[in-house]
């Protein structure tokens, strides 16, 4: 009894933080999401109207809405896969025992993670620029024609996606590196005595050990990546023609732009639900694969 | 040596300043340049001490409305011309009217009209224009005489058939004007053209599908289907200036911030080679946007006399005359406009010519959202060959439902006196 007593009183302090931190303004914006609260509410609180599901049902009749949706989830198909797909390859690299200076690539590859975005994105607008860049020179030495990066509405996606690549590979490669050195080494020791070649040791007794590790940076990359905002917007603002913009840019200039704030509420607790619905169902299909 | 090191990190309460103190937010390039004016108000004004902050135009607006909500704003800011129905609304500008009455310095006369109207909301003049923008027509002067025009297009028939003209010769790849399809000014010119306003019903609804906007629209388009005018957007244009002076187009409807970036990026020995005319309009010269940005004092502040002075000494006529020196901004006074220095300037002087005919866009919150819908709807239209009336009327929708707020907060207005 005592002892429950005292737990309470242990977690009371975490639980009061996140109350006021986290649940509190979690139900305020879903009150929010009902109301029509925007720049007149804001003058005058008697300009506020409840509008129920108004604003979600608006939503989902605003073409901008469907085209910020369908941009999210090609860059989180596309980007997802991408992304684990470099941290793998970079972390087997750094695990294999031939690599030298691990130490070196280890940090050199992990800091673009670090690096702060905006300055980046101005170093690659240069990198990708149509007439002076050097992706484009490197194309031209090649005999491919300069290929308008950012200003077509074909490429802004796929050079967001290789800068959202390139910027978060190093975090994944870190944690996937742990779980590639929690690898027994004697299994690989003996499926080699058995004559089983790289690939087959790769796919036969690195992938299943690494399996819990893999669902983790999966679901840890796929919820960070519907979160797409800070890359369109120094780099795109949106655009060319809506192509780059994602649910939460779509958000963000409802509510900072528009002032829409009950409608920008909206749209946050739809991309929640969205990510909820499709990190449960990857923990559920990747726990059923593990009772097979 | 401590005392004096403890004075400055405590900031010396003992020795406070005896002066009133001012903030004023300013923006962009002009609010660069305008410290340069402050110390001379200073000297004038021994008593005012005014605390400037520049601000970028990219997050001026948000941190207005944050400022709002946060009851932080400044005494006196710099307030973009088409932002002044929006702060209206959330009546948080302080109504200028009677400081105009009493005001030995600024007339209202003096002052261009649609500029001028611009600020006033309601019946009450809530900002004082501090420079002015409008877009007109610039164009090479040496390209549209090779095609056999010695002067400018003065209505629609004389530019289309300029544009024709040039057009022709150019053969491909070369185009009569250029309109990026991401910018809503030429399309919002030409529609300001027109007898029919942009909304009706006291601005509570789109006017999209009035037969004027449709005039101005199908203008509009027409000069993509015809080939004379590229479909790209700005971010495909990596170097408008370049272009201009390669001949890739002749006609560019732009703003007067473009006389300065001309003449300083185009090969030396080029002045020559372009002017600016007014916009040609349906029927005859033709009217455009009225646009630039105010000095506003903001409601509940204290210090709104020094604020006021401030506004004065930056409508003052010479101080204009040397702030447009520093940044070739177009100033609102016609009093202003009679130094050499502006007038004797020719391209400018098509600038003077068309401020006299420029009308303010609808007075309403939305507006912006209004103009950008209204260009995306030209946009898809001029780009992906989209039906006209159905995008017109798809707008017209659009529009109604961005303003249905208005209406709701009118009705109800008009239902309880």
């Amino acid at each position: 009894m005592n002892s429950t007593r005292a737990a309470w009183l242990f977690v009371t302090p975490a639980l009061v933080v996140i109350g006021v931190f986290f649940l509190l303004p979690v139900f305020a914006a879903f009150a929010l999401s009902l109301t029509d609260f925007d720049l007149y509410a804001l003058a005058d609180r008697d300009n506020l109207r409840f509008v129920g599901f108004g604003n979600y049902l608006d939503l989902l009749r605003t073409p901008l809405f469907w085209t910020s949706l369908s941009n999210t989830l090609y860059f989180v198909a596309v980007g997802v896969p991408l992304s684990i797909a470099v941290s793998l390859a970079a972390a087997l690299l750094l695990d294999s025992k031939l690599a030298r200076f691990k130490g070196f690539f280890r940090t050199a590859l992990f800091a673009p993670v670090v690096t702060t975005i905006v300055a980046v994105a101005v170093i690659w607008r240069y990198f990708f620029h149509t007439r002076y860049g050097f992706v484009n020179y490197v194309l031209g030495l090649v005999g491919i024609e300069p290929i308008d990066w950012l200003g077509s509405a074909d490429w802004s996606m796929p050079t967001i996606i290789l800068f959202a690549v390139w910027k978060n590979f190093g975090y994944n490669m870190i944690i996937l590196l742990a779980g590639l050195q929690a690898v027994p080494e004697e299994l690989h020791e003996a499926a080699r005595i058995d004559g089983a070649s790289f690939l087959q040791r790769l796919r036969h007794i690195t992938l299943p050990l690494l399996k819990p590790t893999l669902l983790l940076v999966a679901i840890i990359t796929t919820s960070g990546y519907f979160q797409l905002f800070a890359e369109p917007y120094v780099k795109t603002r949106g655009g060319p023609l809506q192509s780059t913009t994602s649910v939460l840019y779509f958000m963000f200039e409802e509510g900072f732009k528009w002032w829409n704030l009950g409608r920008a509420s909206a749209v946050a607790f739809l991309l929640f639900v969205l990510i909820l619905g499709v990190t449960a169902l990857m923990l559920r299909l990747g726990r059923r694969g593990e009772s097979a | 040596m401590l005392a004096a090191l403890a004075c400055v990190f405590a900031g010396c309460t003992r020795d406070a300043d005896p002066r009133t103190t001012i903030t004023f937010w300013a923006m962009g390039r002009e609010g660069e340049v305008v410290a340069e004016l402050l110390p001379d108000f200073e000297r004038r004004n021994p008593d005012i001490r005014v605390s400037l902050q520049q601000l970028p135009w990219t997050a001026v607006h948000e941190k207005l409305l944050t400022a709002y909500a946060g009851d932080a704003l400044p005494d006196i800011a710099q307030l973009g011309n088409s932002w002044v129905a929006e702060f209206a609304a959330l009546d948080a500008l302080e109504p200028l009217d009677a400081r105009l009455a009493a005001s030995p310095s600024i007339e209202r006369a003096d002052y261009f009209d649609g500029i001028w109207d611009t600020n006033v909301i309601d019946g009450h003049v809530l900002g004082v224009p501090w420079y002015v923008d409008t877009r007109l027509m610039f164009y090479r002067r040496d390209l549209l005489a090779a095609a056999g025009f010695q002067d400018p297009p003065r209505d629609w028939d004389e530019w289309r058939r300029a544009m024709a003209t040039v057009k022709q010769r150019a053969g491909t790849g070369k185009y009569a004007i250029l309109l990026p399809l991401d910018e809503f000014g030429p399309l919002l010119s030409l529609a300001v053209q027109q007898d029919e306003p942009l909304l009706r019903d006291g601005d509570t609804r789109g006017n999209f599908e009035s037969a004027g906007f449709r005039a101005a629209f199908d203008f509009y388009t027409s000069m993509f289907e015809r080939d004379w005018a590229p479909r790209m957007s700005d971010t495909q244009i990596s170097n408008v200036w370049n272009e201009f002076a390669n001949g890739f187009f002749v006609f560019y409807i732009n703003g007067p911030w473009n006389i300065g970036e001309l003449r300083r990026r185009l090969p030396p020995g080029s002045d020559a080679l372009w002017t600016t005319a007014p916009l040609p309009g349906p029927r005859g010269e033709g009217a455009s946007v009225a646009g630039g940005t105010s000095l506003v004092l903001f409601r509940g502040g204290e210090k709104h006399e020094a604020a006021w002075k401030l506004v004065e000494y930056l409508s003052d006529p010479a101080v204009q005359l040397h702030f447009h020196a520093l940044t070739g901004d177009l100033p609102p006074r016609r009093s202003t406009w009679a130094d050499p220095a502006l007038a004797g300037d020719e391209p400018s002087r098509a600038f003077l010519n068309q401020l006299e005919r420029v009308k303010p866009t609808p007075k309403v919150a939305e507006w912006e959202r209004i103009v950008i819908e209204m260009q995306r709807a030209a946009e898809r239209v001029a780009r992906a060959g989209a039906d006209r009336d159905a995008t017109l009327r798809a707008l017209d929708t659009e529009v109604d439902a961005i303003l249905e707020k208005r209406r709701w907060i009118i009705n109800r207005k008009l239902a309880t006196p």
